[in-house]
């Protein structure tokens, strides 16, 4: 292959939108003069010409890797943000920083946790789950056993219903994207298809719902159609190839891949097939939005399709002039992302982004799209599709069908949940970004 | 010989039709131990909004409000209003928006789920503390506290899953294609 082919460079072939947005795949041609870097977002020290010699870690052996490898020191400002850091007797939500990530995994120690009462400290030898209810012979199995049986390996993400609450402000919240949206993550989840255990526990034909209940203090339990659980659930034992995380469930998980991530119980101890679901308190209560004039869905189960751009984001501001990358993330509880459009004039024109393969369903896929940033004012919006043909909602359309919070929220706080909106980032003329509604 | 034939060739294919029904089952290792019921007993707690699994007992709100005003109302407030933990009582008409505060009386559906929920989950530091009688009259307070129920009522496997609440029908099923 021609190595000018595979290089990344400008071609210029022209405004695919308004207010700089290029042809998506200007960045995916090579072959042109027109080469130019690519801006960085926030470079604390222009480069300037100087004589280039050896630095000082260059100059003596390093230090050797240890068995587990943890990131460059320099690295250590990239950390989920905890609602309680003080470990208060209530939940503790950590979010993903998505401004500062890239690709399509979440780093095990960057996915997001939503902790009722903080992770068990399960023993694996010691932990059982159980299989009985509408089933012919109730099983028990180990954590050894469940080693044996075949497994799948598949990308799913994960996302709170309640993921994006601060959307539901009446007035755009001042925060980043790890603050509006960082309690959605994507991991490579191995383990155990739930189908398989329960047709060797022997499905009753009256079985309708199951229940799945973790080994936690709260016995958190939630109510799953059986369809739900024979068409992909599974019991994940391995996250990003390496066993779960202790927030993400260890030493083992239920997960339902695109469904509410309450739903995805974690410690996993008890599955019971029922004829009726137990109405526990998350679908009786907790993730029942309520619907302006006082009617409240239930049983939302699905995280429908949705985006939002990455970089450049709050706090990743523009350093001048010139060509960018938009980058962000989409995906839907629906399948594949068929789409995603980027906006860069507040949702008047719009351009077809790149999407990073593989695209996978129910998992995130990059986007990304060149974009020459003439210093003046804009607002950045994405929009993404699926292939069930579900269209990312604007944001007047979601404030119509779902109502807003009748005052300003905290960051912290849930006025209601399932918000699949676009986001907009606004860039001013110094190259600040700002969340704002468009 | 022949019927020795005949019989053979029966057996033959009685044993290739069992191999062939139990094909599912010879693919998969069939590693879990089989395990009764009343082994499952002490994690077997979830309560149906039928009342399938409520246990023997019973309670009052009077013995309840002693039982809440030691263990419960130190995160959910004197009378239910809330405090670091959600309001249990009261509450605004769910009519106010999207983000009124959700309360036992303006929301929950089923009175089962206060069971379910107060037996696995609270208090919050000693989870499954409580008898059953204890969550029976807490039940019952909860209930008086959101004028659902009056004081004298005794709350059993057989009254709790009868209580009518003000929102049972205040519920869409956002997916019913999903939803059996």
């Amino acid at each position: 292959m021609n190595k000018k082919d595979s290089t990344r460079v400008w071609k210029d072939l022209g405004p695919a939108a308004e207010n700089g947005l290029f042809d998506r795949r200007a960045f995916f041609k090579g072959g042109s003069v027109l080469a130019a870097a690519i801006t960085g977002y926030t470079i604390a020290k222009p480069l300037q010409a100087q004589t280039l010699s050896d630095d000082p870690w260059s100059g003596s052996a390093g230090t050797p890797s240890g068995p587990y490898e943890t990131r460059s020191r320099f690295e250590n400002d990239v950390v989920r943000t905890m609602t309680n850091p003080n470990g208060e007797p209530r939940s503790q939500q950590s979010r993903t920083p998505h401004h500062m990530l890239d690709g399509t995994f979440t780093p095990n120690g960057l996915h997001f946790v939503i902790s009722r009462s903080g992770s068990p400290d399960i023993d694996p030898e010691q932990h059982r789950l159980v299989i009985h209810g509408l089933v012919k012979q109730p099983l028990v199995f180990t954590l050894e056993s469940l080693m044996r049986y075949p497994m799948v390996s598949r990308m799913h993400f994960v996302e709170c219903g309640g993921n994006s609450a601060p959307m539901w402000s009446p007035e755009p919240l001042d925060a980043d994207v790890q603050g509006l949206h960082g309690y959605v993550s994507c991991a490579e989840w191995s383990g155990v298809m739930l189908s398989t255990l329960l047709e060797e526990a022997g499905i009753d034909p009256t079985a309708k719902w199951l229940i799945a209940e973790g080994s936690d203090s709260l016995a958190l339990h939630r109510s799953i159609p059986l369809s739900k659980a024979l068409d992909d659930a599974m019991i994940a034992l391995y996250q990003n190839g390496e066993k779960l995380m202790p927030g993400n469930g260890y030493p083992m998980r239920l997960l339902v891949p695109g469904w509410e991530g309450n739903m995805n119980v974690k410690w996993l101890r008890r599955i019971e097939l029922l004829d009726q679901p137990a109405m526990s308190i998350y679908e009786a209560r907790t993730y029942a939005p309520i619907l302006p004039g006082g009617k409240a869905y239930q049983f939302y189960f699905l995280q429908e399709v949705k985006s939002f751009i990455t970089r450049p984001s709050p706090g990743l501001s523009m350093n001048g002039q010139g060509l960018y990358e938009i980058s962000g993330v989409a995906y839907s509880a629906n399948g594949r992302i068929s789409k995603v459009l980027v906006s860069a004039d507040g949702g008047q024109t719009w351009a077809e982004a790149a999407l990073q393969e593989p695209v996978l369903s129910k998992a995130f896929t990059r986007f990304r799209i060149p974009w020459q940033w003439d210093g003046g004012p804009a607002v950045l919006q994405s929009r993404a599709w699926d292939e069930a043909g579900h269209v990312q909602p604007t944001r007047s359309e979601i404030v119509a069908a779902r109502g807003e919070a009748s005052r300003v929220p905290s960051l912290n706080g849930f006025p209601s949940q399932h918000y699949n909106g676009p986001t907009s980032w606004q860039i001013d003329q110094a190259g600040e970004v700002k969340h704002v509604y468009a | 010989m022949f019927m020795r034939n005949a019989e053979y060739l029966a057996i033959l294919a009685a044993g290739l039709f069992f191999l062939a029904s139990t094909n599912s089952y010879t693919q998969t290792p069939n590693l879990g131990m089989p395990i009764d019921e009343q082994d499952i007993a002490a994690w077997d707690i979830d309560i149906l909004p039928d009342g399938t699994g409520l246990p023997l007992g019973q309670g009052t709100a009077g013995e309840g409000k002693i039982i809440y005003e030691q263990k419960c109302a130190v995160c959910h407030g004197v009378n239910g209003e809330g405090g670091i933990s959600p309001a249990l009582a009261g509450g605004d008409p769910l009519s106010n928006g999207i983000d009124t505060g959700k309360t036992i009386g303006n929301f929950w559906p089923y009175a089962t789920t206060i069971f379910d929920y107060t037996r696995r989950a609270m208090p919050w530091f000693a989870p499954r503390t409580l008898t059953d009688n204890e969550v029976y009259s807490l039940t019952a307070y909860l209930l008086v506290l959101n004028d659902i129920i009056n004081e004298e009522v005794v709350m059993n496997a057989n009254t709790l899953p009868e209580v009518r609440m003000p929102n049972r029908d205040g519920f869409i099923v956002r997916f019913p294609e999903r939803t059996p």
